[in-house]
């Protein structure tokens, strides 16, 4: 090994208080963001058909009394503003990782189809098998998640010049397209399963079955910490395939380890709230532009801001047509179709 | 280390070979680019591959690096085939920088520096006052101290390449590849990069590989030159030695007048073109 040569010394300045300085503002934004997410989801419990009181949202926390209020809050209010907690936090962090991964800014679960994958192979098997159980629909909802991911990477990469972030966009729209019809197929075929899924196609976090989400929330919680121990092999993954492997990482393995954690995420997150848009686009972008490329920081800040970002838009699909509600997804996308044009014109090479 | 000390490490190094290859078959997509090739690449040496485009020479480094699977044969470091080694073993040993890395956008010159270091890591030991040390060294050699919180894309391309290049120093290898590390560079900027790698060999000992477009250059800086067309090496050793014209017909196809280089003394080709 080479040794520093001593004339070097002296130009060397410490910069430990520098790091060290970045770091410790890091921590504190993180921690301002978790603040931030808290709120957002006691907003969120609070906010209703029927008015209810902060102070009686965490007396419904702290101390059941078994009355409506209280009912509402731990039956209704709860699930949802957790799900949508967990399912902004599992597709944004799906998006940090694909966005890393394949060097693509517009790269996300919406995108490159994951996210249609996941539902049409769902509303496959409500289809065929009728009702099945919260195990079974969920292993679907990998599989078509998973099936999907693999097609978008194998036709993204065809021809001469192998995968461009331009093509493996244009595969995952033409199967986004193609399994959008397929579903819709299914469902002029089958009036009920229409009905049952509606607003969930449209990606929605109200109303949905507690059951299945208890099912889908350790595949979230597995996927979350996953992400989060694979921060500094995608940090050095997204100098390029060339220099990572010089570097000594395993590439192969970490691109392996991390489409099976998209799948998991994007999987568990359309199983219980549909394949909600843009989430998984936006956040990425947000948390580089505030924090930069360092992987281990950007995934829990990924997952914070999803998290927020997703609480916030379910708050205002209550809103916004008060006393109707919309689906989320459909707050989501009004949201994310400017941006993507936004990213489409100023960020993609080539 | 001081050094005298150096120097005598580099005079022991001399005598021994980094890398070698053996019977080593490269080959993309079905076509093989480098076939049954055998060449021993000098310790604490500068070598040059040079070669007309598509001669092979990226793949040869590329295979060197272990960045590409031969079809046949290896590639050895010191005894040890760089296949049989785990990665991160080689990593610590040997770096390679590619043609043309490009830098995630906002990535500032010290977490490119930083990310050098990775081979030297493990999920006990995160980030040591080693680690610190070297990115510190690196960046201080390639004179980017005072723009290591700058980001790389607000650099010039020869800033940017220097950046690089201190990623691979902070690495911290005895031998170091590099693919065309003077390309879209202007002249001055090419100088000061290849000046920079000149004085990592001399005064570090570490044996540089790289691929050169410009011969002129290559003579200029390589202790070793190796010239390779379709894929086999046609003449290997000092500059001075090997270049001809005859050697320039055979591996560029072109005609030319070989002089000395009025500065270093070196071998110089001037192409012979039809506008004489």
């Amino acid at each position: 090994m080479v040794k520093p040569s001593s004339l070097i010394r002296e130009k060397a300045r410490s910069p430990q208080k520098v790091i060290g300085r970045s770091q410790a503002l890091l921590v504190v934004g993180l921690a301002l963001c978790l603040l931030v997410l808290f709120i957002c989801l006691i907003t969120s419990i609070t906010f209703g058909a029927a008015e209810i009181h902060p102070n009686t949202v965490f007396a419904a926390l702290t101390a059941f009394d078994g009355s409506t209020e209280h009912l509402i809050i731990r039956t209704v209010r709860m699930p949802r503003s957790l799900i949508a907690l967990m399912v902004g936090a599992a597709l944004a962090v799906a998006g940090t990782i694909l966005q890393g991964l394949t060097r693509n800014p517009l790269a996300s679960p919406d995108i490159l189809g994951i996210n249609s994958g996941a539902a049409f192979a769902m509303v496959l098997v409500l289809f065929l098998l009728g009702g099945v159980s919260a195990p079974v629909y969920v292993g679907f909802a990998f599989l078509g998640a998973g099936l999907t991911a693999i097609a978008v990477y194998l036709l993204g990469s065809l021809g001469r010049s192998g995968m461009t972030p331009l093509k493996l966009v244009l595969a995952g729209s033409a199967l986004t397209y193609l399994l959008f019809s397929l579903t819709t197929s299914i469902l002029i075929l089958d009036q009920e399963t229409l009905d049952e899924i509606r607003f969930w196609l449209a990606g929605s976090v109200a109303g949905r079955d507690v059951s299945l989400f208890l099912q889908v929330l350790p595949c979230m919680v597995v996927g979350l910490l996953m992400a989060f121990a694979m921060g500094k092999p995608l940090t050095t993954l997204a100098l390029g395939e060339d220099v990572a492997t010089g570097l000594g990482l395993k590439t192969g393995w970490v691109k392996v380890t991390a489409i099976v954690v998209v799948v998991l995420l994007a999987g568990s997150a359309v199983a219980i709230a549909g394949p909600i848009s843009f989430i998984g686009l936006i956040v990425p972008h947000v948390a580089r532009f505030l924090i930069g490329t360092d992987y281990r920081w950007l995934l829990p800040y990924s997952a914070c801001l999803g998290g927020i970002l997703l609480l916030l838009a379910d708050i205002g699909a209550r809103l916004i047509l008060k006393p109707q509600e919309i689906p989320v997804g459909i707050m989501t996308s009004l949201l994310g179709a400017p941006f993507f044009i936004y990213l489409a014109r100023s960020r993609v090479k080539r | 280390m001081n050094a005298e000390n150096s120097a005598v490490t580099a005079q022991a190094l001399s005598q021994r070979i980094a890398l070698t290859t053996r019977k080593l078959t490269l080959a993309y997509d079905g076509a093989s680019v480098i076939s049954d090739l055998d060449l021993a690449i000098p310790a604490g040496k500068i070598t040059v591959l040079v070669g007309s485009n598509g001669c092979g020479k990226s793949t040869l480094l590329r295979g060197l690096a272990r960045l590409l699977k031969p079809r046949h044969g290896t590639v050895y470091l010191d005894s040890a085939s760089i296949f049989k080694l785990s990665t991160k073993e080689v990593a610590k040993r040997l770096g390679i920088l590619p043609q043309g890395p490009v830098a995630p956008e906002g990535l500032t010159v010290r977490e490119l520096v930083a990310q050098g270091r990775y081979p030297h890591q493990n999920w006990l030991q995160q980030w040591s006052k080693e680690d610190e040390w070297m990115v510190e060294q690196a960046l201080s050699i390639t004179d980017m101290i005072e723009l290591a919180d700058r980001s790389l894309d607000t650099l010039s391309g020869g800033q940017r390449q220097r950046a690089w290049i201190a990623m691979s120093l902070s690495q911290n290898t005895d031998i170091l590849l590099l693919d065309e590390p003077t390309t879209f560079l202007d002249l001055a900027h090419q100088i000061e990069v290849l000046d920079l790698l000149y004085d990592l060999n001399q005064t570090q000992g570490r044996t540089i590989v790289m691929v050169l477009h410009d011969l002129n250059q290559a003579c200029r800086y390589a202790d070793c030159l190796v010239a390779i067309a379709q894929g086999q090496v046609v003449a290997q050793g000092e500059p001075a030695q090997i270049m001809t014209e005859a050697l320039v017909r055979e591996v560029f196809g072109l005609e030319s007048r070989i002089i000395q280089d009025p500065v270093a003394g070196t071998p110089l080709c001037i192409p012979v073109g039809r506008r004489r």
